[in-house]
């Protein structure tokens, strides 16, 4: 007992003379808080960081920004929300979909301060002033994804490189592409439709048909299941893979394999130099200007923000919410222009990503759907969203709620 | 020549190292002071560098991060708490030298059976006996999962170590599993359910930090007092030994492990009742593991573990805040800058059980020879001297 009472006392000792030493870190005066669930090395969180860091720059606060990471979806988003409104922060953003009730409770206790929520699905119906979801239609950024892998597979298959096992039946007319999941829900189903619809846009024009299979891992983050999930699917003939998953691990395993991957979140290019062809990432730099400009002016912050395709004509344009990084070395030649065009009839509305004509369910067109829009605890369906032929997406509130499993797309994980 | 070839020969290594004998409680002090004031400097050089910042704002940020508001206080001694928890539960187990590393599952099973009891009798039943369901619940979950590599261990000498760590894995697949039933959206994410956790006290952490302070008291009394706790060294000392005396080995084995499963259940009990409201993969927080170092460091002392639980946690928040502050956004780097500091207090335990003795200087081959003798003198002086240091610490002590 001694020991430890005076190997305290030594320890304290040392570190307040230390602290006596130094004179005194000046105290930062903070405005923007961003709580992440992960640091820097998921690719998630990084994308969020960035464009924080280059929000605030432009807006000139850059000294005025502080980032805490590695904050995990329990009551410790709460004390660091409360924490980061003891710091003087005015608006407080956080990354995850599991801090969500955590931010919404800080809100509620302090009204004067802006709580903002990335991927969230409460803001709309919780009428708490200072309380906001933002997202983007990222379904049309993973379509146009989906239509770069769909011009990769088709080169593949003209030049005869794909396997026996790459197809699903000796006709060689349906070819077995990959993709890893996070959780099962609304988000990565939506996510990996559209990209999927993609896929089979591009393929169908050659007469060729595409299956998909799929596997979750249950996690947001887990590097090693991601890569036995990719490792999995390239075994079972994949011939291409993509996932919705924050870690390298899927992208590393098709490098390590040679296999083609579309990547999410940002570039993998670097780490994956020979097989990276793609990725569709939501650019946040438009909506954290947008909310630091409300936020310094006293202006209310839209409740519900979903941001699009920007105004530019590249496909690489970065003016919107909605980005594509530019293509990498295994791209099909020809694809830049592909995407040009696929953007083009997007932006025009004459391409629709969840056309119910271009999907069916259980081998039938899909007339009508009731979404699960509006939370509650026992998640019951509420909203229409059928419209004109069209599956609504993001259209009565910004985060996904496309959760449909369609013809052609098998869940491994959950299959029985 | 023929000297220094001769000096070859007779080459005695740069240094030797010996096992001390009762090492006096000064000198002990000294080292881990030196060891912590070295592991304090290394880490702020090397944050310093990396980060192209001042060392001392450095040092004056991780105290600002773990004690600078009333709130962080609370957090700190909330974590530390829950901390020592484990660590409590892991000590009986480690002392019979039974290595349970599935502290981070049995935790976990808590966490998920009190919130299974809040999902499905949330509103159904009264609060206070819902209370009760929840606590029981866990601490049954939590006794549960250590007892099951406890009986293998004790019927077919299972390893141990292996199994209790595979159930962490389980249990984090059972939570995942749960999960998914519950949440009907396949989301993985779980709302917290506010209305039925332990009614707040102040807030929500003094309520664990009250039962811990409780259960440090019982465990330090149960392992120092009771018969059971004497069981539990005899057993840990020698199977045979404690066979012999007629202790029952395999009934001490499975009692002392559901004993030490049901703290972390308890523990769950507390994170997802009293704390987060809900559970997911990682509620445990990794504790099961930390709270290895936290229990070894104090020699499996209850009342001193409290004091090493309270400096990792005291190191990891402010070392998490004053990496906020330098603009890292990196998870690695705090973890890297705690392990320097963990490295250099683990480390210096080698040098309380050992000594390095260095080479003496030589100029000749005789002289040497002469210096070879007169260090052989010298250590014997040595030894005495400290046979008469470590008598004179243990008269200070009856002091």
């Amino acid at each position: 007992m001694k020991k430890i009472v005076s190997l305290a006392l030594s320890a304290m000792l040392a570190t307040t003379m230390v602290a006596g030493l130094a004179s005194c870190g000046e105290d930062k005066t903070y405005t923007i808080g961003l709580i992440c669930l992960h640091g820097s090395e998921s690719t998630y969180d990084k994308n969020f960081i960035d464009a924080m860091k280059t929000a605030a720059k432009n807006k000139g606060l850059e000294d005025e920004l502080t980032i805490v990471t590695g904050i995990p979806e329990g009551e410790e988003c709460y004390d660091t929300a409360i924490d980061l409104v003891e710091k003087g922060c005015k608006v407080i953003f956080a990354d995850s979909f599991g801090h969500e009730a955590f931010m919404l409770q800080a809100a509620e206790e302090n009204p004067d301060v802006q709580f903002c929520h990335a991927t969230g699905t409460m803001a709309h119906t919780e009428n708490v002033s200072n309380f906001q979801n933002a997202f983007a239609s990222i379904y049309e950024g993973r379509y146009l994804a989906g239509v770069a892998a769909g011009m990769k597979i088709v080169e593949m298959h003209k030049a005869n490189t794909l396997k026996e096992s790459n197809y699903t039946s000796t006709a060689k007319d349906n070819i077995k592409i990959g993709y890893v999941g996070a959780w099962p829900y609304a988000e990565v189903k939506s996510g990996y439709t559209s990209y999927y619809l993609g896929v089979k846009s591009v393929l169908a024009e050659e007469n060729l048909g595409v299956t998909m299979e799929v596997q979750f891992t249950n996690s947001w983050y887990d590097e090693a299941a991601e890569r036995s999930a990719a490792q999995n699917l390239i075994s079972r003939g994949a011939a291409l893979i993509s996932q919705h998953a924050d870690s390298m691990g899927a992208p590393s395993a098709c490098e390590a394999a040679g296999v083609p991957n579309v990547s999410y979140n940002g570039s993998t290019a670097s780490a994956c130099p020979n097989t990276y062809i793609i990725s569709s990432r939501i650019n946040w730099v438009p909506y954290f200007e947008y909310m630091i400009d409300c936020t310094i002016n006293g202006k209310e912050i839209d409740t519900d923000w979903c941001g699009g395709l920007g105004t530019g004509s590249e496909y690489t344009d970065e003016s919107g919410a909605v980005v594509l990084t530019e293509l990498g070395s295994a791209a099909a030649a020809g694809t830049a222009e592909k995407l040009v065009e696929v953007r083009n009839k997007l932006k025009a509305g004459t391409v629709n990503v969840f056309d119910t004509t271009t999907f069916t369910v259980g081998g039938v067109i899909l007339t009508t759907y009731l979404a699960d829009v509006n939370t509650d605890s026992a998640f019951t369906p509420d909203t229409e969203s059928i419209i004109d032929g069209v599956f609504a997406e993001s259209k009565h509130r910004s985060a996904p709620y496309f959760d449909v499993n369609i013809d052609g797309i098998v869940d491994l994980t959950n299959a029985s | 020549m023929n000297n220094s070839e001769r000096e070859k020969t007779v080459r005695e290594p740069l240094f030797h190292i010996e096992k001390r004998g009762d090492i006096s409680r000064k000198k002990g002090l000294l080292i881990r002071g030196i060891a912590i004031l070295a592991a304090l400097i290394v880490s702020g050089v090397f944050s310093a560098i990396l980060l192209k910042g001042n060392p001392f704002v450095f040092y004056e940020k991780i105290i600002d991060g773990a004690v600078g508001t009333e709130r962080r206080i609370w957090n700190l001694l909330r974590e530390t708490a829950l901390l020592l928890g484990v660590a409590l539960a892991i000590v009986p187990a480690f002392k019979m030298k039974f290595w349970n590393l599935g502290g981070n599952g049995q935790v976990l099973v808590g966490c998920l059976a009190t919130t299974a009891c809040m999902f499905y009798f949330g509103g159904k039943v009264p609060l206070g006996l819902l209370i009760v369901f929840m606590m029981l619940a866990g601490v049954i979950a939590g006794a549960i999962w250590a007892l099951i590599p406890a009986i293998f261990k004790a019927q077919w000498k299972t390893n141990e170590s292996l199994f209790t760590l595979m159930m962490n894995y389980i249990a984090e697949g059972l939570v995942a599993f749960f999960l998914t039933i519950w949440v009907k959206t396949g989301s993985g994410v779980l709302n917290p359910m506010r209305d039925y956790k332990v009614p707040e006290v102040i807030n929500s952490s003094f309520i664990p930090i009250i039962v811990i302070v409780l259960l440090t008291a019982a465990m330090y009394i149960y392992l120092k007092y009771s018969k059971q706790g004497y069981e539990i060294s005899v057993v840990g000392e020698s199977e045979n030994t404690a066979r012999y005396v007629g202790i029952n080995v395999k009934k001490v084995v499975i009692r002392t492990l559901i004993i030490s499963g049901a703290i972390c259940g308890l523990v769950g009990f507390l994170l997802s009742g009293a704390i987060h409201g809900t559970v997911s993969k990682a509620t445990h927080g990794g504790m099961g593991f930390t709270a290895i170092m936290v229990a070894w460091l104090a020699k499996f002392n209850p009342l001193i573990m409290a004091g090493t639980s309270f400096f990792v946690v005291f190191l990891e928040r402010g070392v998490a805040e004053a990496s906020s502050y330098f603009g890292v956004t990196n998870t690695a780097f705090p973890d890297i800058v705690t392990s320097i500091i963990f490295f250099f207090i683990i480390g210096c335990e080698f040098f309380i059980q050992y000594r390095l003795r260095f080479r003496a200087k030589k100029k000749s081959g005789i002289a040497a020879e002469k210096t070879v003798v007169k260090a052989e003198k010298k250590d014997s002086v040595e030894v005495s001297e400290e046979s008469d240091d470590s008598a004179k610490a243990k008269k200070e002590d009856k002091a």
